[in-house]
């Protein structure tokens, strides 16, 4: 079974057709980069696959879970398909530590001990273990950036969604945050799903690479193919030699 | 003034005792119904919500002192009998309860839609959400507003007067009338309001300053 399968999915915002027929299939342990230009849909897509956007009709199936149907427990999906946001998001009324242990605790009923432990785990997976005890309010957007993927990663999800997790942070810090992520990606049993106009990331851990313009999948190409060879689509051409120029 | 006191010292006191007792009264119940006001004005639920709207536009709107003779009136013909003081500590409640709806409503909306779905998409239920990551920090922007709310009650509360609640305004004005020291008779009372509201505002004050200290 795959992770994530559109069938003719549509989503309107009002009279505005935000998603155009899609169709798209992730395996699990797959990495998908998802590019595009502004207001081509990417957020709404993606956001669309935890059920923080509903689908106006088609099917959408992620981890088993049919998102199209009333009955679905939009909170079971949720438990095993993290999301880390452009603007991080942390819980600011937590310190980093609670910030991880929040939701294990209460959702998943993870004891005391073992949480701790997980957590300090995963912070020293993104190298900041000595800011444990901080307030979200001090620490930079790199580092708010990488507890936000602990957070995530506190859950054993099966799959993260990320939303342009680099591009509201400052140069210097977008490394740090793409090495974390790269070392995500290396786990060949997650499943990862992000929209970055990082090429370099792409291009060293995406096993695809898809294309949106205008609420479409325009181009659906294995990396390799989408880097070496050129894409088919005439504007996701365009598009590439844009961002790759910059 | 020191003559007022020393005159009528007792139902001054008495007067003080039952506007103090009548704000804690209807600080506890406006808070409880206006918290719950201002939740449903947040739900998904358009139900809810547009009964929650309703409500704060309706009452908000009405002069307290028409809330209050309704009560006053109302209740007594049709439901029960009910003396002055129990009406106006009921018009209270209802009239404060709309204004802290407004502001408990706009302190949660001014939590960031991100905190939400953050919390939602770690897994966590609405209501989880809300406890434990948007109330919370609700409840901090909203101490100082609250405060303020709380001091109008106190001064509002002199609406007892009008029903025979026999509170320090009521008090205020029979000493005036019989005493004939109109003046002196509210210098007293306007002094024994500010014995009640001036630690309150300086309370919330510091209720403040703490918060912003600890919300770093
Ligand atoms: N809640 C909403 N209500 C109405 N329109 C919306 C809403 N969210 C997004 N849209 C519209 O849907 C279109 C797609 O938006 P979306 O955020 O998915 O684009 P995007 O590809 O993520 O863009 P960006 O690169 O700027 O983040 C845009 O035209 C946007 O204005
Ligand atoms: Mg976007």
């Amino acid at each position: 079974m795959s992770m994530i399968e559109f069938h003719n999915v549509e989503k309107y915002y009002g009279k505005f057709h935000a998603l155009t027929d899609i169709n798209l299939t992730i395996e699990k342990g797959e990495t998908v980069v998802l590019i595009g230009p502004s207001g081509s849909g990417k957020s709404t897509l993606i956001r669309t696959i935890n059920g923080l956007e509903s689908i106006n009709s088609g099917q959408l199936v992620v981890n088993g879970f049919d998102l199209a149907s009333k009955k679905t427990n939009m909170n079971k999906i949720r438990r095993e398909v993290g999301m880390v946001f452009q603007h991080f998001n942390l819980y600011n009324n937590k310190s980093v530590l609670e910030n991880i242990m929040l939701a294990p605790r209460v959702v998943l009923g993870r004891k005391d001990d073992e949480n701790k432990k997980v957590a300090m785990e995963l912070l020293d997976l993104v190298g900041l273990a000595d800011k444990a005890e901080s307030m979200p309010s001090m620490l930079s957007g790199g580092q708010k950036q990488r507890i936000a993927i602990a957070r995530s990663l506190a859950m054993h999800p099966k799959c993260i969604l990320f939303d342009e997790p680099t591009s509201a942070l400052d140069p210097e810090m977008i490394d740090d945050v793409l090495n974390v992520m790269k070392k995500i990606a290396k786990d060949s049993s997650m499943t990862m799903v992000v929209v970055t106009h990082e090429m370099g990331f792409a291009r060293e851990v995406g096993d695809r690479v898809i294309f949106m313009d205008e609420g479409q999948i325009l181009e659906d190409d294995q990396a390799k193919e989408f880097f070496d060879g050129q894409p088919s689509n005439e504007r996701a051409r365009q598009f590439l030699s844009k961002i790759i120029k910059h | 003034m020191i003559n007022i006191i020393a005159s009528h010292g007792s139902e001054l006191l008495s007067g003080l005792g039952q506007t103090v007792l009548c704000s804690v009264i209807a600080l506890f119940f406006s808070l409880i119904i206006g918290s719950m006001f201002a939740i449903f004005e947040v739900l998904p639920s358009k139900v809810l919500h547009t009964i929650g709207r309703i409500y704060v536009e309706v009452v908000r709107n009405i002069p307290l002192l028409v809330v209050t003779m309704f009560f006053y009136i109302v209740i007594p013909q049709y439901v029960a009998s009910i003396n002055g003081f129990v009406a106006g500590t009921i018009g209270l409640t209802i009239y404060t309860s709309a204004f802290i709806a407004e502001t408990v409503r706009a302190g949660i909306q001014s939590v960031s839609g991100g905190q939400m779905e953050a919390a939602r998409s770690n897994g966590m239920t609405y209501w989880q959400a809300m406890r434990y990551i948007v109330l919370p920090q609700a409840f901090k922007i909203v101490i100082p507003p609250l405060g303020n709310q709380f001091i109008n009650l106190v001064k509002n509360s002199s609406v007892l007067a009008f029903v025979a609640g026999f509170d320090l305004m009521y008090v205020g004005n029979d000493i005036a009338s019989t005493s004939f020291d109109t003046i002196n008779s509210y210098l007293v009372v306007g002094v024994m309001y500010l014995i009640i509201t001036m630690p309150l505002s300086y309370y919330m004050r510091y209720l403040e300053k703490r918060t912003n200290r600890g919300a770093a």
